[in-house]
């Protein structure tokens, strides 16, 4: 950290006149909004497809629960921290969720479970047939993803164990004790007015002739759902929350410099700890909106390479791995980055090992873009 | 007297910023070169072109009359050049032989020679007196010995010349002394060495030779005894400082702000009784490890220790929290600048806003308001003559060190506090804004807060203080109340038991 003091006469930094165009591109906000045009537009010669009404549809369906689970990380992040453990409290919520709310159950498929009798029965959930079974169970869900995130908080904060490992444990073992709880079963029968939270619209398109009275199903796109309102508002209140609060602005200081933050008054312990609750409650919606549209508890739903997706579309979007940068517009292009990324590879009929295999290569690039945007910043290229 | 090094019109631009501006400059053989001037005036510039870490621009330099063009360090080494820089370059999880050869192992049959480079090292070190085992990790040596290692480094490769940069920043008094006897003796083996520093006393005592840089050109050499010490400054800033320190302007009030009664905290500080009143200078005086940081820190409720109370202006302050301490009206400007007084990579208005965010905080999700904020930190920031040209869009870690140490006091005026703390605040720092940070000290004090300056240079307690405290080993060693201040006294008090020893 010593070059830019003790030789060259202080760097003209952030003088306009000498920033080449690549330059300005790379350090730009909308980086990635344009790489992510750029890649639609070169693409779409070779796979037409990709503009169909119902592709785009379904790119959007795709967008928002990561987005809510993103942008718990990118908080996370933002604080020099990481939250691996986000996968499993994806999991265990959905399934404390479904167990309380489901409205009825199969001893073939659930008999075996430790929550069998207990919580679930044949006539289902605990909160069962209930006018408040749906919001009662949410809460409870978020209870569940919120105390997990404290624990994670102050593991870190008080305990000042380093975020991946605390993480790592948290990743491993509630994700293990969602399928000892469900002995690896998934549980069904939702009630409606969950299942509409990940599926239902409120603007959707039919692009046809109107030569029947009934428009089938199939051809009706929706593009404005429940879901995309959670994600946009849970999004549009953590923008707001970083970029225009105290809290926000505690946030970064403890994500650039944790030490001199706390000699200035910042209560770090309290942020770290607020942070790490914000992301698994951040997890826990968007394990809500994936459950709904799956209509299921499902205790592995948040494994697998879904953490990839997470953290790679929060890195591409520009949130750096060293902490004290990060915003939402950021992730949101990020987000839209990625899931576009899947979808076009899904298009090319490729597997999902060469899809894996490619966003992998797609998140060490951004990994490197990080680096790259911290040394021309530096100025440090002479 | 033969020249070993020449350098003819070196110039040196940085993104079409001249850094060097034709810098001509003859280095004698067998000599100490004081290189001096204020941070960005071009010494360091200057000596990593010698060294080889990047090319000059234009211009050209001559080694024992032979054209040199160094390619990289490694070259430069290759040419007999060493560099020691400011920031060690040392591993402390490695050996001291180790770090000596890490560059060049000596191998045999396939694997490191350890024998030959423990005996090698041992030579090394002996000649520079040093009785320290060469399979130590260097860990558990003390900075001036880790400075010591890092010559024995340099002289592996049996240079004709050596540089140093800073060296004496981190060392205690005996260690410089230590260090300065070590550069003699080099000379007097015929070595030529380049001594670049701030502290203007070590290079008068130091230097053959001294050459002046200024705004990167060289605005004065010639040998040591041609220049004093007014001159030396008067070519460093480019004007005539009639004195190195300010009027004092302030007096002392009656009321105590800080009270501070039998704080101990064992192995650390024992029973210290402190008092700052409004409007008061109170040094702090002592050496490395005399326990005057560790005093700040409890008293800022930073570190724990076992009994003893603190007041502030009469209200008994409880638990550790620096949160609670600045609520009280405390401001606390570390010794440690980078990591812990500033955001380095936030913009200036962002560390200037960072103690009074609550203040500017509206409605219950405290939303900052952000036009108000930023044209408080501007205010702040051109009271204090910060030099910057975008408080809002450039980093801290853009301005020289005085201005960086601007911003920290910056920060904490805005809530304008009834006690700084001040932990070495000119460390690091050229003479003009030192005089700067000084005569900011006197107004802080002329407008009501109580000052607690700690520093290591005696000279600036005595000009600066109302009263003095020397601690020494945890305790406070003397108290001196009346100015002017008798220097040996000082000293002696600091020394107490070192010299009883």
């Amino acid at each position: 950290m010593s070059t830019i003091e003790s030789g060259s006469a202080p760097a003209q930094v952030g003088s306009k006149g000498w920033a080449s165009p690549v330059r300005r591109v790379l350090l730009s906000e909308y980086f990635v909004l344009y790489l992510t045009i750029v890649y639609f537009l070169i693409l779409l010669p070779f796979l037409p497809t990709l503009s169909n009404p119902q592709n785009l549809s379904n790119v959007l369906s795709n967008m928002w629960p990561l987005l809510a689970v993103a942008v718990g990380q990118t908080l996370v992040l933002t604080i020099a921290g990481i939250d691996l453990s986000q996968g499993s409290v994806i999991g265990l919520t959905s399934v404390v969720g479904a167990a309380l709310i489901a409205t009825a159950a199969s001893s073939d498929v659930l008999s075996n479970s430790v929550l069998w009798g207990l919580v679930i029965t044949e006539q289902g959930g605990l909160f069962a047939g209930k006018s408040w079974a749906v919001p009662a169970g949410i809460v409870a869900m978020l209870l569940v993803g919120a105390l997990i995130g404290l624990i994670n908080g102050i593991a870190v904060a008080l305990l000042r164990m380093p975020p991946f490992m605390v993480t790592l444990v948290g990743l491993i073992a509630f994700g293990a004790f969602a399928i000892f709880l469900t002995q690896s079963e998934n549980i069904r029968n939702l009630p409606d007015a969950y299942i509409a939270l990940g599926k239902g619209d409120i603007v959707s398109v039919y692009l046809g002739e109107q030569s029947t009275p009934q428009i089938p199903r199939r051809q009706i796109y929706s593009f404005i759902t429940y879901p995309m309102i959670i994600s946009i508002t849970l999004a549009v209140f953590a923008h707001f929350l970083l970029s225009r609060t105290m809290f926000g602005r505690h946030v970064y200081a403890v994500g650039a410099n944790r030490r001199a933050a706390e000699i200035s008054g910042v209560p770090a312990k309290r942020i770290i700890i607020q942070v790490f609750v914000f992301s698994a409650v951040c997890a826990t919606i968007g394990g809500i909106l994936f459950s709904a549209r799956l209509e299921a508890g499902r205790p592995t739903l948040g494994e697998g390479t879904f953490l990839l997706d997470v953290i790679g579309a929060t890195v591409i979007g520009g949130t750096s791995l060293f902490g004290g940068k990060g915003k939402i517009v950021w992730t949101f292009f990020g987000v839209l980055f990625f899931v576009l990324l899947s979808n076009t590879l899904n298009l090319m009929n490729l597997s999902s090992f060469h899809i894996d295999m490619v966003k992998g290569s797609v998140i060490l690039a951004a990994a490197l873009l990080d680096v790259t945007r911290r040394r021309l910043l530096a100025g440090g290229l002479a | 007297m033969s020249i070993l090094l020449e350098t003819r019109g070196l110039t040196k631009s940085f993104f079409g910023v001249p850094a060097l501006r034709d810098v001509s400059l003859t280095i004698h053989e067998g000599r100490i070169l004081g290189l001096i001037g204020e941070n960005g005036a071009g010494k360091s510039t200057l000596m990593n072109v010698v060294d080889g870490v990047f090319p000059a621009t234009d211009g050209s330099m001559f080694l024992r009359g032979l054209p040199y063009q160094p390619r990289s360090p490694a070259d430069a080494t290759g040419h007999g050049i060493a560099f020691i820089h400011q920031e060690l370059n040392l591993f402390s999880n490695l050996t001291v032989a180790e770090n000596i050869f890490v560059d060049a192992f000596p191998m045999r049959a396939g694997f490191i020679d350890r024998r030959s480079m423990r005996r090698e090292t041992e030579r090394l070190l002996a000649s520079l007196d040093l009785e320290i085992a060469p399979d130590t990790l260097l860990d558990r040596l003390a900075p001036g010995e880790r400075q010591l290692v890092e010559i024995a480094k340099a002289l592996r490769s049996n240079p004709q010349l050596i540089i140093f940069d800073e060296p004496t920043s981190s060392l205690t008094a005996r260690e410089t002394e230590r260090l300065f006897e070590v550069i003699r003796r080099l000379r007097d083996e015929g070595k030529t060495l380049i001594y670049i520093s701030h502290m203007l006393s070590d290079v008068r005592a130091l230097s053959d030779d001294i050459a002046v840089l200024r705004d990167g050109e060289l605005v004065g050499s010639g040998p040591a005894e041609e220049l004093d010490t007014s001159r030396m400054i008067e070519l460093m800033i480019g004007r005539e400082l009639a004195q190195l320190y300010p009027p004092k302007t302030a007096a002392p009030g009656r009321d105590p702000v800080l009270r501070v009664a039998a704080m101990t905290q064992p192995g650390v500080v024992q029973d210290v009784d402190l008092e700052v009143r409004a409007g008061e200078i109170v040094g702090l005086f002592g050496l490395m490890g005399a326990g005057r940081t560790e005093l700040a820190r409890m008293v800022f409720g930073l570190d724990e220790f076992a009994h003893g109370e603190i007041r502030i202006g009469g209200t008994l302050l409880r638990g550790q929290s620096p949160t609670d301490r600045i609520e009280h009206g405390m401001a606390f400007v570390t010794e440690n600048r980078r990591e812990e007084g500033l955001l380095m990579e936030s913009t200036i208005a962002d560390n200037i806003a960072l103690v009074s965010l609550a203040s500017y905080a509206r409605t219950i999700l405290r939303f900052v308001d952000a036009p108000k904020l930023s044209a408080v930190a501007q205010q702040m920031a051109d009271d204090l003559q910060i030099k910057a040209h975008d408080i809002g869009g450039q980093p801290a870690k853009s301005l020289s060190g005085g201005n960086q140490q601007k911003v920290v006091i910056g920060k904490w005026l805005m809530r304008q506090p009834k006690l700084f703390v001040l932990d070495e605040p000119t460390r690091g720092v050229d003479v003009g804004a030192k005089y700067e940070i000084y005569s900011l000290m006197d107004r802080l004090a002329r407008e009501g807060s109580g000052v607690l300056f700690i520093s290591s240079e005696v000279e600036e307690l005595m000009a600066m203080c109302d009263r003095i405290l020397v601690m020494n080993r945890g305790e406070v060693s003397g108290e001196f109340g009346e100015r002017p201040f008798k220097q040996d006294q000082l000293l002696r008090a600091a020394f107490r038991e070192d010299l009883a020893a």
